[in-house]
């Protein structure tokens, strides 16, 4: 699905990205922990095409194309979709309005016919319901004055609507109370199929109780450092970061 | 034949010359400069009553007292009022042969606009068969009006077959003193539209300029007069979305509107004139004075979307004489490139219970500088008036500008006046959001824009509204930075 080789990025000079290296395949779930400040959401937003950032070296295959080649719209049709950590506000623009903009280029990315008004409004049914987003939310403007955990569920709603190939959740849980974490988790786990794959960015391992993954990753200092499967994230709950911190620094 | 435009201008100067001979030459201009024998040329070649001709000459010669305003937070180099055609007679649009002779970058935005080929051919002025659809439908339209009492005509007509309406009305919201463009426009208008709604009637239809008969080139100074009789209503839409260029480059138009007792007039403009160029050349300047009065329980709102003009000079205001009389004012002004824009508002508030609404959406980019100005004024005696004002500024770009300048005015104790103003800059993380969702920048810019603006578009009639939003997305094409 996508093959990450030797990334490394900087911005305004300063080096963030020092050389990831990660593969991530069809139907797999990969995770990514580590410390504040190591590169996390850096990563997301390098392969989700933020320009602010400069790509000094690696590569990126998605699909068998050239990932960096890419402008960001294209990506995003292509099938990457990033749940943001922090998710923006678009005062006026309505939800749907929103997302029928994105599903009508992503359906002519992909040679296929717009969405009737019925099909578009039975998906926006089937896909909250997914999420429990309240119906309410889904016609008021994007994301304006919802609650840090109703942003969280309406990006997963939106992924859940443009049906991605591959989706980088990055810190989705933060800000989620225990009930919206199972219902987030459920829904992620219900669009997870053998043609697609997840990258959940996070720091608890309680989310992974929910959403399984097949391997674990520590980001530290712009590299991954450490990989493993879903009990490195146990021992890193129990232990903190410092004994990886050490080994790498040694 | 033998008579040239030298021996005009030598008669002119001698003011010996007799009215009526200007058919016999060949220029179609009256000399450039202003007079006022060239007021009295206008009126007679207009065949106007005395009274117009004498309510010209009173406007010029006060005009001639007064200086440019320089208040307004604009720049441009003043205009040489002694080096304009103040007339030409009344001459067909300059035909021509098929669309392809029309500047490519026009039509470009026309078709964004989904302006149909029949109707660019209109706008560009192509030769068209008879059977053309606008003709046919501004004919039905017109004879519906008239089985209902409604006058809907160029201003000439009104002068011509309603002088008593005109008489009584004209002048009356804005005096020919007014201000210096309102005061040269009451000198040398040429033409306008002048609508009538008579008691108790609420006109079944949008009245819109774009379909008036007998259109004529109504050229740089425009007279609008809108009355609505007690109790009517009407919906009247000015301007196009489609790009307007003129040769002209300074416009003064005059507004008025009259709202009698019960009676509503909801007045949509949107303002797409020549820009100039993305490095300041050329574009139109507008300067327009546009005014309603309110009696008893009326009601004006003022609808506005403005992306057009290198300088835009314009306050459509209300007076909001009768008691509980209601006064609406939303804007959305678009600048982009080298554009000046110095628009907004005055509600004066006389009777009592009277309430004035302000939303104002600027949106500035390129080198643009975007104001907006308005005042609120409570008299003494207009107890229990409300106002409530919202400007809000919007950047793309760094180098833009957007200034507020509110001015309020309270002299009765009572009244409640809010005022809210933001400024903000166009977040490249909303950009990027929409991005990331597929939707590329030049649609991302236009659904953040649209849903800026969206509570004064929504105010547009629906049709309107529609190419109103397209029209900002284009003005501001490739416009963040
Ligand atoms: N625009 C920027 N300018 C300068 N430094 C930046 C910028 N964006 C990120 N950084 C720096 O890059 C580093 C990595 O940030 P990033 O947001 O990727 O961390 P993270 O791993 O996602 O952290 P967290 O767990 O807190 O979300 C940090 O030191 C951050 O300060
Ligand atoms: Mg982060």
């Amino acid at each position: 699905m996508i093959s990450i080789n030797d990334l490394k990025a900087e911005i305004d000079g300063k080096e963030i990205l020092r050389g990831i290296n990660l593969d991530v395949k069809a139907g797999e779930v990969h995770a990514i922990m580590g410390p504040n400040g190591s590169g996390k959401s850096t990563l997301a937003s390098v392969l989700a095409g933020r320009e602010d950032y400069e790509v000094t070296g690696g590569t990126v295959d998605f699909d068998g194309e050239d990932l960096l080649d890419m402008d960001p719209e294209e990506r995003a049709r292509e099938g990457l979709f990033l749940a943001f950590q922090y998710p923006v506000e678009i005062p006026g623009v309505s939800n749907m309005n929103f997302l029928k903009a994105a599903l009508e280029e992503v359906h002519a990315h992909k040679n296929l016919d717009p969405l009737s008004a019925k099909d578009f409004l039975a998906r926006v049914r089937e896909k909250s319901a997914l999420v429990e987003l309240d119906s309410k939310l889904t016609n008021r403007s994007v994301n304006e004055g919802f609650s840090g955990g109703e942003k969280k569920r309406n990006e997963i709603f939106q992924m859940a609507m443009l049906e991605p190939k591959l989706a980088i959740l990055d810190e989705t849980d933060s800000g989620l109370d225990i009930d919206a974490l199972r219902i987030v988790a459920n829904g992620v786990n219900k669009l997870k199929s053998e043609k697609n794959a997840t990258i959940v960015v996070t720091h608890y391992q309680r989310l992974l109780d929910y959403i399984v993954p097949d391997y674990v990753h520590v980001l530290y200092n712009g590299r991954i450092v450490k990989s493993g499967t879903k009990e490195l994230a146990l021992e890193l709950e129990e232990k903190g970061y410092d004994w990886i911190k050490q080994e790498v620094d040694v | 034949m033998g008579y040239t435009e030298e021996d005009l201008k030598e008669d002119l100067k001698g003011k010996e010359y007799e009215f009526g001979f200007v058919t016999e030459i060949e220029s179609d201009k009256a000399p450039k400069g202003l007079n006022e024998d060239i007021i009295r040329l206008i009126s007679e070649k207009k065949n106007e009553p005395e009274w117009l001709l004498e309510f010209r000459l009173n406007a010029f010669e006060h005009w001639q007292t007064m200086t440019e305003p320089e208040w307004a937070h604009v720049k441009y180099p003043k205009p040489d009022f002694q080096d304009l055609h103040y007339y030409a007679a009344p001459k067909q649009k300059k035909q021509v042969e098929s669309l392809d002779e029309i500047d490519p970058e026009l039509r470009k935005t026309m078709d964004k606009l989904g302006i149909s080929i029949e109707e660019q051919k209109r706008l560009s002025g192509v030769a068209v068969d008879f059977v053309m659809d606008s003709v046919s439908v501004a004919t039905s339209f017109k004879d519906k009006l008239a089985e209902l009492g409604i006058i809907f005509c160029s201003f000439s007509e009104a002068v011509q077959e309603h002088p008593e309406l005109v008489r009584k009305h004209m002048g009356t919201v804005v005096p020919s003193t007014d201000n210096f463009y309102a005061a040269l426009n009451s000198a040398v208008f040429t033409d306008g539209s002048f609508c009538y709604i008579p008691k108790g009637v609420k006109c079944p239809m949008e009245l819109s300029t774009y379909f008036r008969i007998n259109e004529a080139n109504t050229g740089q100074f425009e007279r609008t007069l809108v009355v609505a009789d007690e109790g009517s209503y009407v919906s009247y839409l000015e301007g196009c979305t489609a790009p307007m260029r003129d040769e002209n480059q300074l416009h003064a138009a005059v507004v008025e509107l009259i709202a009698l007792d019960d009676a509503e007039i909801k007045y949509s403009t949107v303002q797409n004139w020549y820009p100039g160029d993305e490095n300041g050349k050329g574009g139109i300047y507008n300067f327009v004075t546009k005014r309603g009065i309110c009696e008893r329980n009326a009601k004006i709102s003022w609808t506005q979307v403005e992306t057009g003009s290198a300088v835009t000079w314009k306050y459509p205001s209300c007076i909001l004489k009768g008691d509980n009389s209601v006064g609406e004012f939303y804007s959305v002004a678009v600048t982009n490139n080298y554009q000046q824009a110095d628009t907004g508002t005055k509600m004066i508030h006389i009777g009592k219970n009277t309430n004035s609404t302000i939303i104002s959406k600027g949106i500035s980019a390129g080198k643009s500088q975007n104001s907006y100005r308005g005042l609120v004024k409570i008299n003494k005696n207009a107890a229990n008036a409300r106002n409530f004002s919202q400007c809000d500024s919007l950047l793309m770009t760094d180098t833009s500008g957007a200034h507020t300048f509110p001015y309020i005015e309270i002299e009765n104790s009572t009244a409640k006046v809010e005022h809210e103003a933001t400024t903000s800059k166009i977040g490249e993380d909303q950009i990027f959001y929409c991005l990331q969702r597929g939707i590329d920048e030049e649609k991302a810019i236009s659904l953040i824009v649209n849903g800026y603006a969206k509570e004064v578009l929504n105010k547009l009639p629906m049709e309107f509204a529609v190419e109103a939003q397209k029209l900002l997305a284009i003005s501001l094409e490739g416009s963040v930075g």
